[in-house]
């Protein structure tokens, strides 16, 4: 069981959290400027790390608000959590994919 | 005489309360202290149980959790049954009733081991390469017949009565393992006044101490090592900030720190109080663990290594000093490592005969080889074991020496003995560590692996780090803790182990040259030898998880323990490359196993989910209602009357809305109330609909898509001021359609400002529906003028109803003139039996989600989840005329655009009749274009619903089909046990499709 540090309440166990997919990707704010690829590749296409991925939670059972995160697949370890609209931080930028 | 075996002093145990017991019905007894096991041993009772593939006679081989043998069912009574379990770890208590296990019909006869004699027929992979054809045999005719005759034990077939606990913990430091340097982490960590937890899955503390002989003269900082152990344990029992946890094993090492702790609470008492919890699993999490997990002994790979009598050589010893237990008379000790040679000493000086010692090194020249030669024993090095003789104990040994090339020569001697004790060297406990991902790293000189980079906050000290002895291991234990305190200058570096003492040699013994007919096992609980592995190897398998799965090497309940580094170094040696280019398996959870009743604890029964029920739901109790389960919530299906059928009351409900009036609690609907300046923008976003021109007081049928274009829910929306919405959602998308709405607020348009607030649990629904509904309400309504002119179809209005104050909403799932009155839900069953009761003069009926299912067919009303799938567009569904023609952009519309989602050829929605009337069709049933079904023709479609409706006189669907609405008049085929039923397709709309009637 995961230990997640939300931005907003602290250090709580993973039960309290839904994954929200990658982070940092933004729909098009013009969809119909968008060919029919562009579209499948937001609706579709997602990085599948290994290693340090940007990545999206939602403190569900607690605060209810969204956060990203960077996570270490292969040890499950978080580097960073910080809050929507922010960049990684900036000594992290370089390991983020 | 009672238990011959037992020493007259010595040991552990309370020799003050005997203990009466059975094993396969034959009462024996042992006492308070012993292990099932060791009880067993103390009657002479080698033999426990018959191998798993070819039914061999196997006795007990270990004395910890690495027993792959000696598995029984222990039956405390009717329900308490529990199979597999090691009897080296069952405690022994007064009337413990034990059974061996994969036996027929009895331990001493047993049938299956026929199996035995055909074994040259039975190799490695015999069951995939036998049983493969016909393909449909596999499960109906062989894998019963193999499970019945090689499976473990069988499952209890009572409900479990125990209770279990679970509970959650913090602390600073958690050990495990209660051994010395588990002992001497704790106290080190807990001088420092952080919180301490330390475990082990024995009931006393003390690890390889508890096998220390009671006289021995062994020191730990300057003490007897007795004495140290019982002052260290007072003083740790002393600290308020200590937590001691005996038969408690930590099973499972998550990430972050989080360790799962089985303790077991019960079973080795005699009786147990009703409520007890029998056992209590941890989830704690630590900042620092410290592994003090120890090591296992590895068995010796010789031909005919599994007689009963064989035993590793430290169980032997742990028998003797713990328990008080000989494992035989005359006895034979094989080693590959000078420890051993302690078993031989303890023995020989508890009146044992050690008839010799076989050392299949070149030379055995350590310390505890010459103490053995000064006390008079017999050692022949360079030697080894070519064959046993026996049948349900080992009655002698045969002896070969070994020649310049390691290959047994010349005559053969047998010695004659009633027991021999093993050791090819001990395995540090890696699993914990290996389980918390840390990176395990070969070792040349100790040839084992070891920890390595660990993965988590992780200290490994003593044994299971490859620090071997006391005092390196106390040291080590301290090391740790001061490690784990933060303290960078201790060193972590591990002192160099005495040459020989622990680690022996890995893989099989010389054999002699030729075919061997013998077995060597590698896995006793697999039965699997090293010519198996060898057979894998020359088959061509080269990873060793394929030899795992291939050979099933390492599996099952101890998952390969005492295994696992042999067969790896036979197998390395077969394919000509080092081991740890090889690589090891991977270290499985739990440990051992753990109970189901551990994992469930306290969700079980009433607890075992959240139940949601409406305001009305006493109401429909008393009225009889069967309900149905809908995601968490009790929804009243139909009201029975009597002893009416359910098809009965679902036409006499449906008939009484259509001809008069019915009422349904709705209340499941899910309710978001979404305010603010820009409430209308972010509905526009989010919904297909148009928004802008819904006037406040009125409301509309709104549909919410995914952003690939599929229907993700539909609901009621209505405008309750300018910057207000209430939305209403289907019952089980309601959290799924507020996470949805969250999520676009605070990532996407973050500019918005809009608030989300589920209603769901406030508001009680109550839909009054039917040509006399209007009447009903009437006389209960202030403030609302009901006519048709003042609040017509999709209408909303405010006002109180029996006093109360209530949103009302003029819409209808049924197709009739209908209502549905919202009130807080405090107030629903009251206002819900008051129209009861106003309803009585116009024959108002309940209604329960049966009937609102015909209903809504009637009137082709989708529901969705049941009439779509995750796959339907809005034009698939018929639904695009709720489309925001002049919207840029929301939710889904981009993916519409795309040319395969508007392609006629798509499944659409429409309407299917039988010929027959009566005949209803089962939904799901696959749609195809002609009578004549040919093998393969690929479906056009599928029912998605289907009833009889007693207001049309007859059976009605609806369906999805490919190009659907251009084949309105064909026929279709409906395949119905294999055959076409014929089916016209229509238009989804049974019933009033002008709609005059919810008009009226
Ligand atoms: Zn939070």
């Amino acid at each position: 069981m995961l230990l997640i540090n939300c931005p907003y309440c602290g250090e709580r166990p993973e039960p309290e959290f839904v994954y929200g997919g990658q982070a940092h990707i933004a729909r098009p704010t013009d969809p119909r400027a968008c060919s029919d690829q562009q579209w499948a590749d937001y609706l579709y296409l997602r990085d599948n790390v290994k290693g340090v991925h940007n990545e999206r939670w939602r403190h569900t059972h607690g605060c209810g608000r969204f956060f990203n995160a960077l996570r270490d697949t292969t040890t499950d370890r978080f580097l960073a959590t910080y809050e929507v609209g922010h960049e990684p931080p900036a000594t992290l930028k370089g390991a983020h994919s | 005489m009672s238990q011959p075996w037992r020493t007259p002093a010595g040991g552990r145990i309370n020799r003050h309360r005997e203990l009466r017991f059975t094993f396969d019905g034959r009462e024996l007894t042992g006492y308070e202290g012993d292990t099932l096991a060791s009880a067993l041993l103390a009657n002479g009772v080698h033999l426990v149980g018959r191998s798993f593939k070819y039914h061999r006679p196997r006795g007990i081989l270990s004395a910890g959790p690495e027993e792959p043998n000696a598995i029984v069912t222990v039956r405390r009574d009717a329900a308490r049954v529990t199979p597999d379990l090691r009897a080296t770890e069952v405690p022994l208590y007064a009337g413990l009733d034990a059974i061996s296990q994969n036996r027929w019909p009895s331990l001493g006869v047993d049938v299956g081991a026929i199996n035995n004699l055909l074994s040259p027929f039975i190799p490695a992979g015999f069951y995939y390469k036998t049983f493969m054809w016909p393909r449909g045999a596999w499960r109906s005719l062989y894998e019963p017949k193999i499970r019945a005759a090689a499976g473990l034990g069988r499952a209890p077939e009572q409900p479990d009565p125990d209770t279990y606990a679970t509970r959650f913990a913090h602390c600073d430091v958690l050990v495990v393992g209660a051994g010395p340097a588990g002992i001497a982490a704790a106290r080190a960590s807990a001088k420092r006044g952080v919180r301490v937890i330390l475990c082990d899955e024995q009931p006393q503390f003390g690890g390889s101490l508890l096998a220390e002989p009671s006289a021995s003269t062994a020191l730990i900082e300057g003490q007897p090592a007795e004495q140290w152990l019982s002052a260290s344990l007072k003083e740790l029992a002393s600290l308020p900030e200590v937590t001691l946890l005996s038969r408690t094993t930590a099973f499972g090492y998550f990430p972050h720190n989080f360790v799962g702790l089985s303790e077991r609470l019960t079973d080795h008492l005699d009786s147990v109080r009703p409520g007890q919890p029998r056992e209590r699993l941890w989830q704690v999490r630590a900042k620092e663990v410290i592994l003090a997990t120890g090591a296992l002994e590895r068995p010796l790979v010789f031909p005919g290594n599994d007689r009963p009598g064989i035993l590793l050589a430290g169980a032997a010893r742990t028998y003797l000093n713990q328990y008080g237990v000989m494992p035989g008379r005359r006895a034979v000790l094989l080693t590959a490592c000078d420890a051993a040679y302690r078993a031989a000493l303890d023995l020989r000086s508890a009146g044992v005969e050690i008839a010799a010692i076989i050392d299949v090194r070149e030379r055995a020249d350590g310390a505890l080889p010459e103490a053995a030669r000064r006390a008079g024993l017999t050692v022949h090095s360079n030697a080894t074991v070519v064959g046993t003789v026996g049948s349900q104990r080992v009655k002698a040994i045969r002896v070969a020496r070994l020649d310049g090339s390691g290959a047994p020569q010349g005559s053969i001697e047998r010695i004659a003995c009633d027991a021999l004790l093993m050791s090819a060297g001990y395995t540090p406990s890696v699993h914990l560590f290996s389980q918390s991902r840390g990176k395990l790293v070969w070792n040349d000189a100790q040839q084992t692996f070891l920890p390595g980079e660990p993965a988590e906050r992780t200290h490994c000290a003593g044994a299971c780090r490859g620090v071997f002895g006391l005092a390196a291991a106390i040291e080590d234990g301290r090391g740790a803790a001061a490690r784990a305190g933060g303290d960078v200058s201790g060193s972590s570096k591990m002192p160099e182990p005495a040459a020989g003492e622990f680690g022996g040699i890995l893989g099989a013994l010389p054999q002699p040259a030729g075919k061997p007919v013998v077995k060597a096992f590698v896995d006793w609980q697999n039965d699997v030898t090293s010519k198996d592995l060898a057979l894998a190897a020359r088959e061509g398998f080269r990873s060793i998880e394929h030899v795992k799965r291939y050979t099933t090497t390492g599996m099952a309940t101890d998952q390969g323990k005492t295994s696992n580094l042999n067969a790896l170094a036979i197998v390395a040696g077969e394919i000509g490359k080092r081991i740890p280019e090889v690589g090891l398996t991977t270290f499985r959870m739990p440990y051992t196993p753990v109970t189901f009743g551990s994992f469930a604890a306290y969700t079980r029964g009433e607890l075992f989910d959240p139940v949601r029920t409406t305001p009305t739901h006493e109401w429909a109790v008393r009225r009889g209602a069967v309900f149905e389960d809908v995601g968490l919530w009790k929804r009243a299906r139909y009201f029975p009357r009597k002893d009416e059928s359910m098809h009965a009351a679902v036409q006499r409900e449906c008939l009484a809305v259509r001809n008069g009036c019915g009422m349904f609690d709705a209340s499941t609907l899910g309710k978001i109330e979404v305010v603010g300046k820009d409430a209308v923008t972010f509905m526009n976003r989010l919904y297909i609909n148009s928004w802008s021109n819904l006037a406040v007081g009125r409301c509309r049928y709104g549909i919410l898509l995914r952003d690939d274009g599929f229907i993700m829910d539909d609901g009621v929306v209505a405008r309750i001021a300018e910057d207000r919405f209430h939305v209403t959602t289907t019952t089980g998308g309601a959290a799924a359609v507020l996470g949805m709405m969250e999520d676009f607020l605070q990532t996407e348009w973050r500019d918005l400002q809009v608030w989300l607030t589920s209603t769901s649990e406030q508001w009680s629904v109550i839909a009054v529906q039917g040509p006399k509904s209007r009447e009903v309400i009437a006389g209960l309504v202030e403030g609302v003028d009901l006519s048709n002119a003042a609040l017509a179809h999709m209408g909303v209005a405010h006002g109180r109803i029996c006093g109360v104050p209530m949103r009302l909403f003029r819409v209808s799932f049924t197709g009739e003139l209908g209502f549905e009155i919202n009130v807080p839900a405090d107030y629903g069953q009251s206002v819900w039996e008051a129209i009861y009761a106003a309803g009585q003069a116009h024959g108002i009926t309940p209604y329960g989600t049966e009937a609102m299912h015909v209903l809504r067919a009637e009137k082709g009303f989708i529901i969705v989840g049941q009439d779509t799938d995750g796959t339907v567009t809005p034009h698939d569904a018929g639904l695009a005329w709720a489309i925001g023609k002049s919207k840029s952009d929301f939710v889904g519309k981009r993916a519409l655009e795309r040319p395969a989602m508007q392609s006629i050829e798509r499944k659409q929605l429409v309407g299917l009749l039988t010929g027959a009337p009566h005949v209803v069709l089962e939904e799901g049933a696959q749609l195809i274009a002609s009578a004549q079904h040919r093998l393969g023709e690929r479906p056009i479609g599928h029912v998605t619903s289907s009833y009889y409706s007693a207001t049309l006189g007859r059976s009605i669907a609806m369906a999805m089909v490919r190009g659907g609405r251009a084949r309105q008049g064909e026929t279709l085929y409906v395949l119905a046990d294999g055959q076409p039923v014929p089916v016209q397709v229509t238009s989804p709309v049974f019933y009033d499709p002008q709609g005059t009637r919810l008009n009226a």
